[in-house]
């Protein structure tokens, strides 16, 4: 069993972000990074699946700077075999992301392609649909869990994707229920938060990881143009919330609530 | 010159602080308050590669440096410094074997310690000899192919959870240090007597008894060195293993330094943060700079064992100087939480009572300063 996952170098969302005075993007100075959180999950799954299979392989693809190394050195750790990195100079759309992502699946023929659901840098969420349909392979998104992630009983279960005869079956949480999907394989599957808890990475993974291969190809190398069809115009920040208000009793709130906020 | 760490530092360091800070953390206070042994913590630790971290390849280990130890060791302790104490006494017990052992004596001695959790105890300090540590009493007195040891071994980490000791004694208390031998006690032999726990005031995570040696046989292949070896191997395991009690110092004396800040910023008087005044600036900035220098002169040490220089003065300098900076740190950052700091509902009353045992234990403070005068003047 053959599975690709996406690693993606993300900025990491617990710091305070700033925009760029023109609106461009936010202020990379003194910024940490760190790989999209749903695509650590993604790898958690693929090698829960290749160590249920006993056999496999699980091969991460970044698409990003020469930086994005890292962050596949990391999924590396946590026991990916190799890495491909496409490099990019620039920022691509999501489209460009999932055709350049074709080409890769094209060369690799994985039996299960897992990406996160979307990354929480620009959170466009489209990659793994799109690459569903510019390869014809179903796709099955938001794969979850259906019961506590804490329980013992929960932690012994058969845990996320299975696979059996050709198809892998996802869950899914839909408004107010699960649903349950086989898809035929070679699939994309796109994951939920709750779908398991990434491993840490150990220390031997970490020194066994700078061994494992990593690929360099660029765009011009699969024939993929990543020229941007989607352009972003301008990011600003949330307006600056106003100080809270303190009140007397408990009659001044309800008249404040009903005349000023309007909510009662 | 090179201040840069490679990216596999990076790497190592990055997954000991999240453990630190997701696993450790989240539990210190509970093993403080108890002073039961974290078992299930360092097992955790054990599984992710985060004990026994210099042990070489050839014997099962990482083969990590000493500079890659020290930044490991400084996440750990910044989670909690008993935790991380009681997970680095291996690093120090098994570093005789290391040092002066035969390889088939590292093969017997060491290698099981990277298979499965055990611990191991580094036992010089007695109650007579601490500071005086050549003036220790255990005796070893040979017979046939066994030694015979008797004594007292005390405040010995991990003692009460431990498999094997590395335990010094003389073999002929006239000779002074030229008596001492180092030797290789292994399981719970008959006559080995483990004290209760220690009532500590900090660090009381880490687990420190009292041991008896009451006829206790050791066979002759377990010594290390020949006899009267093993002052020189106990000081070249201290010069080794000082680095990694100044990354203890470095680790808390940075979280509380970083719990000082946050507090700083949140606690509001005369109307703003108390972050603003120049009397709390002037302490986080002091605390900043000092935790630096002592962290730069623990990479320091570390690169020298690792270069295979002598390290003896600048790793005594950076164990004086981190462990001191740490109580200084950390007596600050109760002064910036002022009666807040003094109550165990926060977190930096606990920091401050675990500094102390830094400057106290692997050489107190003055111990340091007496080697580092005993360099300078020498020849």
């Amino acid at each position: 069993m053959k599975i690709l996952c996406g690693v993606k170098r993300v900025e990491d969302p617990d710091q305070k972000i700033k925009v760029n005075p023109d609106g461009s993007w936010i202020a990379l100075d003194g910024i940490n990074y760190k790989p999209n959180p749903y695509d650590e999950i993604a790898v958690e799954e693929a090698l829960r699946l290749k160590e249920a299979h006993g056999s496999g392989e699980v091969v991460v693809v970044s698409i990003g700077g020469e930086e994005s190394v890292t962050e596949m050195r990391h999924a590396m750790a946590m026991g990916a075999d190799r890495g491909i990195l496409v490099k990019v100079s620039e920022r691509v759309d999501s489209d460009a992301a999932a055709r350049l992502l074709a080409k890769v699946v094209e060369r690799e023929k994985p039996d299960l392609v897992i990406l996160g659901r979307q990354a929480v840098d620009s959170d466009q969420g489209q990659t793994g649909q799109l690459l569903a349909e510019y390869l014809g392979w179903g796709q099955a998104t938001f794969a979850a869990k259906f019961e506590s992630l804490e329980s013992e009983e929960e932690k012994a279960k058969k845990p996320g994707l299975q696979v059996q005869d050709g198809k892998v079956r996802v869950i899914r949480e839909i408004d107010g229920g699960l649903e349950v999907l086989d898809v035929e394989l070679p699939a994309v599957v796109t994951t939920e938060l709750r779908l398991n808890h990434p491993r840490y990475a150990s220390l031997p993974g970490i020194m066994k990881a700078k061994k494992k291969p990593v690929e360099e190809l660029t765009p011009a190398d699969l024939g993929v143009d990543v020229t941007p069809k989607v352009k972003i115009r301008k990011l600003s920040s949330p307006p600056e919330r106003k100080a809270g208000i303190k009140v007397p009793d408990v009659a001044t709130l309800v008249e404040k609530l009903r005349n000023e906020a309007k909510v009662i | 010159m090179n201040f840069e760490l490679t990216e596999e530092q990076i790497a190592l360091r990055d997954a000991a602080r999240k453990f630190a800070r997701e696993v450790i953390a989240p539990v210190a206070a509970k093993y403080d308050r108890t002073g039961e042994f974290p078992y299930e913590v360092i097992s955790k630790g054990f599984e992710l590669g985060l004990m026994n971290l210099t042990v070489p390849a050839e014997y099962g280990g990482l083969g990590l440096s000493k500079v890659d130890q020290v930044l490991v060791v400084e996440e750990l302790a910044a989670g909690c410094v008993g935790i991380a104490t009681s997970m680095g006494a291996n690093d120090l017990a098994l570093l005789p074997i290391l040092i002066g052992g035969t390889p088939e004596q590292k093969e017997r001695f060491v290698r099981p310690f990277t298979e499965k959790l055990r611990f191991a105890s580094f036992c010089l300090t007695e109650p007579g000899a601490g500071s005086d540590a050549a003036g220790l009493s255990t005796t070893a007195v040979r017979d046939g192919d066994h030694y015979v040891l008797n004594g007292t071994k005390m405040w010995i980490t991990n003692g009460g959870v431990a498999e094997q000791y590395t335990v010094f004694a003389t073999v002929d208390k006239a000779r002074g240090h030229k008596g001492i031998t180092c030797f290789v006690v292994e399981g719970r032999p008959e006559g080995l007597g483990v004290g209760k726990p220690e009532d500590k005031l900090g660090q009381r995570a880490s687990n420190t008894v009292q041991l008896t040696f009451d006829n206790v046989r050791v066979p002759v292949e377990n010594r290390i060195g020949e006899e009267g070896d093993g002052w020189r191997i106990a000081m070249a395991t201290l010069d080794q293993s000082r680095p990694m009690t100044a990354a203890f110092a470095v680790g808390v004396g940075r979280a509380a330094m970083e719990h000082a800040i946050a507090y700083a910023k949140e606690r509001k008087q005369f109307g703003q943060p108390i972050a603003n005044f120049q009397a709390i600036q002037f302490m986080l900035a002091d605390m900043a700079t000092e935790l630096h220098a002592a962290r730069l002169l623990t990479l320091e040490a570390a690169w020298l064992t690792d270069a295979g220089k002598r390290s003896t003065l600048v790793s005594s300098h950076a164990k004086r100087f981190a462990a001191d900076t740490a109580m200084k740190v950390c007596t600050d950052a109760v002064q910036i939480f002022g009666g807040y700091g003094y109550s165990k509902e926060y977190p930096v009353e606990k920091l401050f009572r675990d500094a102390k045992l830094i400057q106290i234990y692997e050489g107190t403070s003055q111990i340091q300063r007496l080697v580092i005068a005993r360099e300078l003047l020498r020849g």
